[in-house]
């Protein structure tokens, strides 16, 4: 507690002495904007993003072929989960993780393999032998092809990083243009009461580490499909 | 300039490595694909030279209310169950991460990427106090293996090949052999999925720390650190105490930039705030979250208002790939935990104006690292006045009394006529004598020609014209 005081002391004695306003070099009259005003504009200097759902649609699709994404939207949840029953066909799932949602009805049955449900805790080695981790989200972002995802929404910590491949259910509607709306749906959505993880997927996990040498699968999952309805 | 041991071993490896073609062409290759990333990356803002403004802006505010900020993070994260530690320096801080890790009994630790672990050497007490700790950040793995601080804030183990990658992995883990990054990648996603799965402490650091709501966000593109923060017992947070941003929202300015300045990408793969421990209802994630809030001489930093913009740097490292100094002594010959235009501005502070003041001379005040910045501080004009602290306090007698002579003779015509013509004979005489110990003019003629004195004076020409 002591120290507490005396890191808040020496902080306060420090800025007793103003500091010049950033930008004073290059443009002497610049202020600082209100934070309201400057939340505003963000939207207009980052990336843009087209107005209409289609414009969504295709700038998360090129996202998503840029990011190693495999993005395949489909029109009815039915699709979607036959998309997923392909993908394991294909690739000789034997065991997968889960999590309850709305979103996820249906798929157990659908894919007939045993499935580790995450709700109310389950064994870390267990979800370790998954072949795959199949969960919601709360939003995907079409200017960063990222998919929005917190403990609360997808089945807790692990399921979207643990199993080799991350299998995402989504809707069209779930789709937001950038991430000043990204924010102002956790927002609007958790204000108060937040999960203790928020996190904002952006293609399968990735390494540059050896020679800046793009390699996916570093310690997370090798494959991310997002199934769209 | 008065030299510390600091500075002579400086000297002595920048001299090195400059002369290490090899070493060059590998740091030079791997710039020139980031560079290239990046600049493709920045074209797709709609204003990135807005988005730097604003951010350099939300950055001082930050800084500038710090306390009200700290004070507010503190209280919200307590609120969510975290508990929150504060340490004024190097050592509060290891004896307080060791004190949560002794009290649970912990044996291994996994550490995802922590740069405040490098500057309070935490790997070395926890080591020392009988612990088993792994770093799980790939190149930081690499440089762990290899007993040697990383490279480069960004990318830690930039100076390896995957030659050497390979031969490191095959005497230390016993793998064989390949040339293939991806293999090698496999081989260290094997070794460390075990120590996720058995260790009992996760200790991360944090690119920012949200007051508004109390979170720590971490970005990284591994997933090491997701998995150091959900499969451990305890998830430990090591953090500066400038990283605080006032609001959520302000993340979805600076997540982007941060991508985008330091890796030439649009998003990093995971960026994820951590808001405490498992709440009521969730399924896994650590049942004690931690925060230690590092001081370590910030406040000395922050103590002088022509520098302390230094505090709005969110390590994204673009002032390393831009810095032609970098890109030729390479990141281990700063000696220090932050290398680069960055680290010469803030190590003086943080660790001492008498050992590292010679980092404020490794610039040649060009202004890329400034220009790169985005959150626009200052950089080189901040190395300038380095350059003027450090003489300030440490003047160098014979220095002092070179310039006052020159200053004499710039001052009296004839005399520095006179200083021409002996110039022009001397120059007569001087290769005699180029290079070798009694050479007055050594330090510049060892690696360059000395410029010629011209046959003719500017006065001499005018006198003498028709």
């Amino acid at each position: 507690m002591n120290e507490r005081e005396n890191i808040l002391g020496r902080i306060r004695e420090a800025l007793s002495v103003p500091a010049p306003v950033p930008g004073a070099h290059d443009h002497p009259s610049a202020h600082p904007a209100s934070e309201a005003e400057a939340a505003k504009h963000i939207g207009e200097w980052l990336p843009s993003v087209g107005p209409s759902l289609e414009d969504r649609i295709e700038l998360f699709r090129s996202n998503s072929a840029d990011l190693k994404t495999d993005f395949r939207l489909v029109n009815s949840r039915e699709e979607a989960l036959a998309q997923v029953k392909e993908i394991a066909a294909s690739e000789g799932w034997k065991k997968v993780a889960s999590h309850a949602d709305p979103m996820l009805e249906g798929i157990d049955a659908a894919l007939g393999l045993p499935v580790l449900k995450t709700d109310g805790g389950y064994n870390v080695c267990d979800m370790e032998q998954c072949d795959a981790g199949i969960s919601a989200c709360d939003a995907l972002v079409a200017q960063t092809g990222s998919v929005l995802v917190t403990s609360r929404s997808a089945g807790g910590r692990a399921l979207s990083v643990l199993p080799p491949h991350h299998v995402v259910i989504a809707r069209r509607d779930q789709l937001v243009p950038d991430l000043p709306a990204a924010f102002a749906l956790l927002k609007q959505k958790y204000a108060g009461n937040y999960p203790s993880l928020i996190s904002f997927i952006t293609g399968p996990s990735r390494t540059g580490d050896i020679e800046r040498i793009l390699v996916l699968g570093a310690h997370g999952p090798k494959k991310v499909t997002v199934v769209c309805y | 300039m008065s030299t510390t041991q600091t500075a002579a071993d400086f000297k002595k490896n920048a001299t090195t490595l400059t002369a290490d073609l090899r070493h060059r062409s590998l740091i030079k290759g791997a710039l020139k694909k980031y560079e290239v990333a990046r600049d493709a990356r920045k074209s797709r803002f709609q204003d990135w030279q807005a988005a730097r403004q604003s951010a350099a802006e939300i950055k001082w505010d930050a800084v500038n209310h710090l306390d009200t900020h700290l004070v507010e993070l503190a209280k919200n994260l307590e609120a969510r169950g975290t508990q929150v530690h504060w340490a004024g320096n190097a050592e509060q801080a290891r004896e307080i991460i060791l004190g949560v890790v002794r009290k649970h009994n912990a044996r291994s630790i996994v550490k995802s990427k922590v740069m405040t672990g490098e500057e309070i050497h935490l790997n070395d007490a926890l080591e020392k106090a009988g612990f088993d700790v792994v770093e799980s950040d790939l190149g930081e793995y690499i440089v762990q293996l290899r007993h040697e601080p990383p490279y480069h804030f960004v990318f830690p183990a930039m100076h390896l090949t995957r030659g050497e990658i390979s031969k490191l992995f095959t005497e230390k883990l016993g793998t064989a052999p390949t040339d293939s990054p991806e293999e090698l990648t496999m081989i260290a996603r094997r070794v460390l999925r075990d120590k996720y799965v058995n260790a009992d402490i996760g200790i991360s650091g944090a690119n920012f720390a949200i007051a508004e709501t109390g979170m720590i966000s971490i970005t990284e593109n591994e997933g090491n650190a997701r998995l150091t923060c959900a499969l451990p017992k305890v998830h430990i947070v090591l953090m500066g105490i400038e990283k605080v941003l006032p609001k959520l929202e302000d993340l979805a300015l600076f997540l982007p930039m941060l991508a985008t300045a330091g890796a030439g990408q649009t998003l990093t793969g995971y960026n994820t705030m951590y808001g405490g421990p498992r709440q009521p209802g969730e399924a896994d994630g650590p049942l004690e979250m931690h925060v230690v809030l590092l001081d370590n001489k910030r406040t000395t930093l922050m103590a002088d208002p022509e520098q302390r913009d230094a505090l709005h740097c969110m390590r994204c490292g673009a002032c390393l790939n831009v810095c032609p100094i970098y890109k030729n002594i390479g990141g281990h010959t700063y000696g220090c935990t932050y290398q680069g235009p960055i680290g010469a501005v803030i190590t003086p502070h943080l660790c001492g104006m008498a050992d590292w003041k010679h980092l404020s001379f490794a610039s040649s005040l060009c202004g890329a690292c400034t220009q790169n910045c985005p959150v626009k501080i200052d950089l080189h004009h901040h190395l300038l006045q380095g350059r003027r602290n450090a003489m300030a306090r440490n003047p160098v007698w014979w220095e002092k009394l070179a310039f006052q002579a020159l200053a004499f003779l710039f001052n009296h015509a004839p005399l520095f006529s006179l200083g021409m013509k002996l110039g022009r004979i001397g120059q007569i005489f001087h290769p005699l004598i180029k290079g070798t110990p009694v050479d007055p003019a050594i330090a510049w003629t060892k690696s360059r020609e000395l410029p010629k004195v011209a046959p003719q004076t500017f006065r001499e020409w005018w006198q003498n014209r028709k």
